[in-house]
């Protein structure tokens, strides 16, 4: 199952620990970790579900393509890094 | 008398309080974090948080012991936008999500835990239960208008002041920037622009009157005698007497009629203050100067405060929400960009510095 981790500035505004969730692609891993974790989608997505401006979502090390239906697929061994962008914001 | 100031800051929101010896900064709340605005809810004592964090989005939090602790509680969220939604004027679709709560306000005293949030990018919110949930004012979204607005003080257009009418709470007014002001007399069922009278310098000839694109600062209405309002506006300073019916203009108020904020008295409709700055290509106090210009007789004439305030280099500006006067008319706050704040306990004649270094201060509240 896909690992999820968040950037370290995040926890200081909610808890986000590392957490393990079924899912094949990033739309799908994020929806898990969220319905743990209710508080947390707004501080990843916008209002409609697309990648906050100024955040990425890198899976093995690649940042996704797809940051408004977050279709990148993801496999059992991934890893997916949520973490701020180095722009404003 | 109140007591209690909320000082919303680009790096915390600060809370000061009176004793004995004078106003001082008594709690810091968020420091860090960019508190954009705060709302002292007098019918429960809640106090409310507006913070925006840049790459995580806008959030809001609130306290129920007078800020000791503050609990996150929802933002207001857009619906899903549809596929085919075509609202971008200028080509440019308009983002379905929220980007500022640019306004706090509470809904009437016969309505507890109902509050209205004004936002960037338009949106209007109402929430039932202290902020827990929010639901976006559909008819006024939808609103073939709406379409028409556009940015003013950011990229996208917003709703800067939401008001309530103390007589009635079905009737409610916004000012937007920049999309003028609009009034529902039905609990927010149907809408209509009332802007009448302003206008917009800054737009093709044509188009200086439309009262669908003026860009009020900020709109405030006297409590005690609702249908007396005062908007300071991009283009100057406009004055209502008939419920925003319609606006006349007050063509001269000390150094200049550019500003951002505007306060009026809550018994003295005629008592009204305002912050200039020299235009909008040059917002900083005319000739170095920090003043706040009154009027208490309707704008036929001006006071010009300076007593307390710098009068040799002083760049500060005020935010739209930056000043405040207190239920008693005597209180009077402003904090400015430079990070100063400023109290005065005599509706103005003079000013004590609270402070000289806070961060950037987009907002006062007091409590």
């Amino acid at each position: 199952m896909p690992i999820v981790h968040f950037t370290a500035n995040l926890r200081r505004h909610v808890a986000c620990p590392s957490v393990t969730v079924e899912g094949a692609t990033v739309r799908e891993a994020l929806a898990r970790v969220f319905e743990q974790n209710p508080q947390l989608r707004g501080y990843v997505v916008d209002d409609q579900g697309a990648v906050r401006k100024h955040m990425n979502i890198f899976v093995d090390g690649v940042q996704i393509r797809d940051r408004v239906t977050l279709g990148d697929p993801v496999t059992p061994g991934t890893e997916i890094y949520v973490i701020q962008a180095l722009s404003g914001g | 008398m109140t007591d209690t100031l909320l000082v919303s800051t680009r790096k915390g929101l600060f809370e000061v309080r009176r004793h004995s010896s004078g106003w001082t900064v008594q709690r810091a709340s968020f420091v860090g974090d960019n508190v954009t605005l705060a709302l002292a809810d007098r019918r429960d004592g809640c106090w409310y948080a507006a913070l925006d964090h840049g790459h995580f989005g806008a959030k809001l939090h609130r306290s129920e012991d007078d800020g000791e602790s503050w609990v996150e509680i929802g933002a207001p969220e857009y619906p899903p936008k549809p596929a085919d939604e075509d609202d971008g004027q200028d080509g440019r679709p308009v983002p379905w999500a929220l980007q500022r709560i640019w306004a706090l306000s509470t809904a009437g005293d016969d309505r507890p835990g109902e509050l209205w949030a004004g936002t960037i990018p338009g949106g209007l919110f109402r929430s039932r239960d202290q902020g827990q949930t929010w639901t976006l004012v559909d008819s006024l979204w939808r609103h073939p208008d709406r379409k028409r607005w556009f940015g003013g003080g950011a990229d996208l257009p917003g709703i800067h002041s939401v008001l309530v009418d103390p007589r009635d709470s079905r009737r409610v007014l916004v000012g937007v920037s920049c999309g003028g002001v609009w009034e529902t007399t039905d609990d927010g069922e149907t809408w209509t622009v009332r802007a009448t009278g302003m206008r917009a310098n800054y737009m093709p000839p044509e188009q200086v009157d439309d009262p669908v694109i003026q860009d009020p600062h900020l709109v405030v209405a006297c409590a005690a005698d609702f249908d007396r309002l005062w908007t300071q506006h991009h283009c100057g300073i406009w004055r209502s007497t008939d419920g925003a019916r319609s606006w006349t203009e007050i063509k001269q108020a000390g150094p200049s009629t550019f500003g951002f904020a505007v306060a009026v008295h809550p018994r003295e409709p005629n008592t009204a203050y305002f912050v200039p700055a020299i235009s909008d290509q040059h917002r900083v106090p005319v000739d170095g100067r920090v003043v706040v210009t009154r009027t208490r007789d309707g704008g036929e004439s001006f006071d010009v405060l300076r007593n307390g305030l710098p009068q040799n280099h002083a760049y500060d500006l005020v935010f739209r929400h930056a000043l405040d006067i207190d239920h008693t008319g005597e209180l009077l706050a402003l904090g400015s960009t430079t990070g100063n704040l400023w109290i005065s306990e005599d509706a103005g004649d003079r000013f004590t510095t609270v402070s000289t270094h806070l961060p950037p201060i987009h907002a006062v509240c007091f409590v």
